[in-house]
């Protein structure tokens, strides 16, 4: 059995618990406020660069499937390099955000009162989305799980989805360095 | 617009901040008008200015890349940082574009 260090400096400074709640607008300009949010709440518990960029993509791929895929909010330029959308349907909605630090583990749940997925297991299929047309690569789902330890889907159609992840923060960078 | 440049025959396009879904639409958009206007052959997205990319970010590269690859282009992605790299490996997008330093 190897023994785990204590690596914190400063134990009294350590936050045992901590929660936060965010509700926002189902609108993809509210995607890098989410994210930045759940970045900044997190701070506290240094995370390295490489976990913080994994829950940023994380959040960041939740909160997309909820507003394009939950509340089914499409947003097109046309193909003659408008600035502004020329395609806006959007779905009145909101999305919630909830974390909660646990000493080292850092829980999150994204939820919308959208559409749900009907088959959760088809939907977590790498490469597999159900809009090729706006150009999804069905990637979202396999980000999470490879980003976060612990990834949980609980939906049900018509009602909406609810997305639990966790991360054990402190652990280093996963995967393989090329440098 | 200084974000799509067209060099011979490649389509320069240099990538935001933070490429997410919000941003996606109008860069892949843009990259298709330059790509059927001007007949380029080729992509680079330069990742210069981008510390942050998605899923989405995967979309619109396997995009451009699906449109061009048929008439024998290829798609590089150039200035990429450690975060960029480890999506595009994790996505498998290494093996069909070429990352530069």
């Amino acid at each position: 059995m190897i023994e785990i260090k204590q690596t914190e400096k400063n134990p009294e400074t350590r936050i045992a618990k901590n929660e936060m709640a965010l509700e926002f607008d189902a609108i993809s300009s509210n995607e890098s406020f989410a994210r930045v949010a759940v970045a900044a709440f997190v701070a506290p518990l240094n995370p390295t660069v490489e976990e913080m960029a994994d829950i940023k993509t994380a959040v960041s791929e939740a909160v997309t499937n909820a507003i394009i895929h939950g509340y089914e909010n499409i947003y097109g330029y046309g193909k003659h390099g408008e600035t502004k959308p020329v395609l806006l349907k959007i779905k009145e909605g909101k999305v919630y955000i909830r974390c909660r630090i646990e000493r080292d583990v850092l829980h999150i749940e994204i939820e919308d009162k959208g559409i749900g997925i009907e088959n959760v297991e088809k939907a977590m299929e790498p490469l597999y989305t159900t809009k090729p047309e706006l150009e999804r690569s069905g990637m979202g789902f396999a980000f999470m799980e490879a980003f976060m330890d612990d990834l949980e889907v609980e939906s049900k159609p018509m009602q909406g989805t609810v997305i639990r992840m966790q991360k054990k923060l402190g652990c280093g960078d996963w995967i393989y360095r090329e440098e | 617009m200084d974000d799509f440049k067209v060099i011979d025959n490649y389509l320069c396009v240099k990538l935001p901040e933070e490429v997410d879904h919000h941003k996606s639409a109008y860069i892949s958009e843009n990259a298709d008008k330059y790509i059927l206007t001007e007949q380029v052959k080729n992509v680079v997205f330069d990742f210069e200015d981008t510390h942050f990319m998605d899923s989405s970010g995967i979309g619109i590269i396997m995009g451009r890349y699906k449109k061009i690859a048929c008439f024998g282009g290829k798609v590089f992605a150039i200035h990429t940082d450690r975060q960029i790299k480890r999506i595009l490996h994790m996505s498998g997008l290494n093996k069909i574009i070429e990352i530069m330093e």
